[in-house]
């Protein structure tokens, strides 16, 4: 990798001064300073909404700031864009991947670099690129045969290939099994040892302290603290980010449960879309009165399995799936909220609700069943009675219930339509990442309203990538990894490592021995 | 240096939403004044004879009644149709449609329905649009054919049936051979109500439909579902909202409203069948579902405003000496002037500097 670029000790590798960035309607940067000095592990912290992504898209040209300056090794930097950030030695790996699925891991590799090469030259390049950091990396595979994690790792060689001086990584962890969060962290450290400088965006304490030099930290667009994470307690690391003490949802004594609410026996789907999981003869039993939780890294089958109970997808055979014994594979999702389910989707706004209606239209949305609707009319004085209730019982921030829920901060929208879901007293609910990309006070207010409802005996299946998520609120955890699930374990018999290990899809009991077709 | 620039604004704007069909219709006048000058008529004599001599009489201003009641039939259940994003371009053949079908009871079934004959007619009718209409809708949900395409090429086969049967089997034996059926007589014509115009039963159909669109969107929980599927599909299929059904309806109320408009034209206004019995109104209408924003009131001064182009344009041609084309022109310039004020819904107008690139 490269030397420090032969830059005086002392000269910062990046330096942002008073930087200042506004949208219509927000200020998404507020005279941010940030100095990142060469071979440097920093992390940039904040919650979601804080500013993290807007101010890392401008250090990669992505978008231009209103104000402030870009120092880069000293000199001021003047145009700026991505492909002149890149000429500069600025690396990024974004959350979202950038890859083609339908090309192999060289190809895609090929497509990012600025200068056309010799593809077997650039094949033999990423070999030795990738075994250098020990990352497993097949140059001819491809995208779409690829995990989450070894993706991620595709975008990664593809930044190290232009011998980037400053790394930037957005979230890199959220797709990643435990196991494979360490494997990525001896990269990273590897790459500082070497000159190289890392700016490490997250938001997850545990991690920024176990890697981290040194932290700044971004509250509502603008600098709280800057910090040494090692020298920081999580709890302190977290009121920087919120602002204020963060109260942890006291831990419910464990629901054992009883009689099951939702049956789901040897479900086996093939994906409608060429790129999607296949479902391998799931079973899972959900009791009433629990909270069973689902992990897994993203893409293993768990949309499709949440689309085949929500009956979006029906099941190849209605007692595949069963609601309180009786045969639902072969409803609707109409069909399925009048038997007592409700859903809470992956999507916020473009699927839980439509961005341009009002509150008062969203809470029709799934409540149609609740009174609300008379001779196919929309009773409009119950349907706003009802709207008023959720804001009220939820605490949605918002104008009134005939803002439209655009203008609703995302942890707000994703209160309303929990609450929505949970207002209608449902037997069963069906929650997928309930507070991904929510503020720590929603998250709060979210889980403590499960596990309010799974008191009252319902039983909720909580679907998420978020391990502290799961074993803080639920009382069991399965492991979807391949379009296949585990076994459930007591939370008080498993721990963090074990389902790890889980994610990384070593299942190893014998009752799934049998199908081991997947992948 | 300063410069125009365009800002997404936070939320849609509710004062450009109405604002934009406005300054749409303002920008198309101004446009037309242009042309004018070029073809060298006085832009004010122009618009005198185009929009204002056409209604200055009694006979006149009841035209403008005549003229809106097609488009505004249409106009309604298409716009409830693009609500939904069901894209039905084929009005103008279920329109022929309704006119070919109602035209049947007229010509063969008068003598034995008797005062029956009117009613029977507008079923008639009704029923041809539906099921010119069903073909693209049995066809999206069964085979997920684009309904713009099906729609539209239906139109053609449609016209090629309305000139078959009026140069063939349908012709009037007794009229020199023009292509044209027998003039409708007895039960089978629509008298005007207010005498010294033509308004009739058309213009009063074209209210029922205005109410009931308004009704069907504002209040049932039908007129919802559509909302949500055109906004935001996922979040229908998440709510359990059957696509399928809306399409079915959207699909077959347009085109009954069409077949409606078909047969009131005929049996009114025409008194025959003809190889031409529309000037286009199944696609003007798209324009007017637009310029009227969807909006079932909107759709009422925007169908009025068009059908006062038709009579501008058709006194144009004797006081000014203009072509009939002037229509079209000024018709495709209003869609165009108000598909770019569309614009300003969502964004703004800044003038000034050019924001500070980082560190310029």
């Amino acid at each position: 990798m490269s030397s420090p670029g032969g830059s005086a000790a002392g000269v910062p590798r990046l330096e942002l001064r008073g930087i200042t960035k506004r949208y219509p309607g927000t200020v998404a940067n507020r005279n941010v300073d940030l100095t990142v000095m060469p071979g440097e592990l920093h992390a940039l912290l904040g919650e979601n909404g804080a500013g993290k992504s807007t101010l890392v898209k401008i250090i990669y040209g992505v978008v231009g700031a209103d104000e402030g300056e870009i120092r880069w090794q000293g000199a001021p930097i003047a145009a700026h864009d991505p492909a002149s950030a890149r000429r500069l030695g600025i690396g990024m790996v974004f959350q979202h991947f950038t890859l083609f699925e339908t090309l192999t891991v060289t190809e895609n590799i090929a497509l990012g670099l600025d200068d056309q090469r010799d593809m077997r030259a650039l094949r033999r390049k990423i070999d030795e690129t990738a075994k250098r950091y020990g990352m497993a990396l097949d140059p001819d595979r491809y995208v779409h045969d690829l995990a989450v994690g070894e993706r991620q790792r595709v975008e990664i060689v593809r930044c190290l290939m232009q011998e980037p001086k400053l790394l930037i990584m957005d979230e890199p962890t959220s797709v990643l099994t435990p196991q494979e969060v360490e494997r990525l962290f001896d990269v990273l450290r590897r790459l500082a040892d070497e000159g190289c400088s890392i700016l490490y965006i997250s938001h997850k304490l545990g991690e920024i302290m176990a890697l981290c030099q040194r932290a700044t930290v971004l509250r509502q667009g603008a600098v709280t603290a800057q910090c040494d994470p090692r020298q920081e307690t999580s709890a302190s690391l977290a009121r920087m980010m919120v602002g204020s003490d963060v109260l942890a949802v006291k831990r419910p004594a464990e629901h054992k449960g009883e009689g099951e609410a939702l049956t789901v026996t040897g479900l086996t789907m093939e994906p409608d879309d060429p790129f999607g999981a296949r479902l391998d003869n799931i079973s899972l039993a959900l009791r009433k009165g629990e909270i069973l939780g689902i992990a897994g890294v993203a893409g293993n089958g768990q949309t499709e399995f949440l689309h085949a109970l929500a009956g979006e997808r029906l099941a190849p055979r209605a007692d595949a799936i069963r609601f309180d014994g009786k045969p639902a594979g072969h409803l609707g999702p109409a069909g399925r909220r009048a038997r007592g389910l409700a859903f809470v989707p992956e999507e916020r706004l473009g699927r839980g609700a439509v961005a341009e209606l009002s509150l008062a239209d969203n809470a029709l949305l799934t409540a149609y069943l609740d009174g609300n609707v008379g001779a196919g009319m929309v009773k409009t004085g119950a349907v706003r009675h009802f709207a008023g209730n959720i804001v009220k019982d939820y605490n949605v921030v918002c104008a009134g219930i005939d803002a439209e829920a655009r203008s609703l901060s995302g942890g707000n929208m994703q209160k309303f339509i929990i609450g929505r879901e949970i207002l209608q007293k449902p037997r069963v609910l069906i929650a997928a990442h309930p507070t991904w990309g929510v503020d720590v006070g929603a998250a709060l207010t979210i889980h403590e309203a499960l596990i309010r409802l799974r008191d009252t005996g319902a039983a909720v299946l909580v679907v998420s990538e978020d391990l502290d998520e799961l074993f803080e609120i639920c009382d069991r955890i399965a492991v979807m990894s391949h379009g296949r699930l585990s076994e459930p374990k007591r939370v008080a018999d498993t721990n963090i490592d074990e389902i790890g290990l889980l994610m990384g899809g070593e299942f190893g009991d014998d009752k799934q021995a049998g199908t081991h077709a997947a992948t | 240096m300063p410069r125009l620039r365009l800002e997404p604004r936070a939320q849609a704007s509710r004062l450009a939403t109405y604002l934009s069909p406005v300054l749409a219709v303002v920008l198309t006048l101004i446009g037309a004044a242009v042309l004018f000058a070029i073809l060298g008529r006085d832009p004010i004599r122009a618009y005198q004879a185009f929009f204002i001599d056409p209604i200055s009489t009694f006979y006149g201003a009841g035209e403008l009644g005549v003229k809106s009641a097609p488009l505004i039939l249409c106009a309604i259940g298409l716009a409830i149709g693009f609500r939904a994003n069901v894209w039905n371009i084929g009005a103008e053949g279920q329109f022929i449609l309704g006119g070919i079908c109602g035209s049947y009871i007229a010509l063969f079934c008068e003598p034995m329905l008797g005062p029956a004959t009117l009613p029977v007619m507008f079923v008639a009718g009704a029923l041809g649009g539906l099921i010119w209409a069903a073909i693209p809708a049995l066809l999206k949900t069964q085979f997920n054919a684009n309904e713009i395409l099906t729609s539209l090429m239906l139109t053609y086969v449609a016209q090629l049936l309305l000139n078959f049967l009026v140069r063939g089997p349908w012709r009037n034996p007794q009229g020199y051979n023009f292509p044209q059926s027998k003039s409708f007589d007895g039960y089978a014509v629509i008298e005007p109500w207010i005498s010294g115009t033509r308004v009739g039963l058309g213009t009063a159909l074209a209210l029922v439909a205005v109410a009931f669109g308004w009704f069907i969107m504002s209040r049932s929980f039908l007129g919802y579902q559509i909302k949500v599927i055109g906004l935001t599909p996922a979040a229908a299929t998440y709510a359990g909202f059957s696509a399928k059904r809306v399409t079915w309806f959207c699909l077959l109320l347009s085109g009954g409203l069409a077949g409606i408009a078909g047969i009131n034209e005929v049996a009114g206004p025409i008194g025959q069948l003809l190889p031409v019995i529309s000037p286009g109104y199944g696609f003007t209408a798209i324009i007017v579902a637009f310029l009227g924003r969807l909006n079932p009131v909107g759709i009422v001064l925007a169908g009025l405003l068009i059908a006062l182009s038709y009579l501008g344009g058709e006194a144009a041609q004797i006081s000014l000496d203009l072509p009939v084309a002037v229509v079209g022109v000024f018709q495709g310039m209003l869609l165009f002037f108000l598909l770019a004020c569309e614009l300003l819904v969502r964004y703004r107008v800044v003038v000034g500097q050019e924001t500070a690139q980082s560190a310029a």
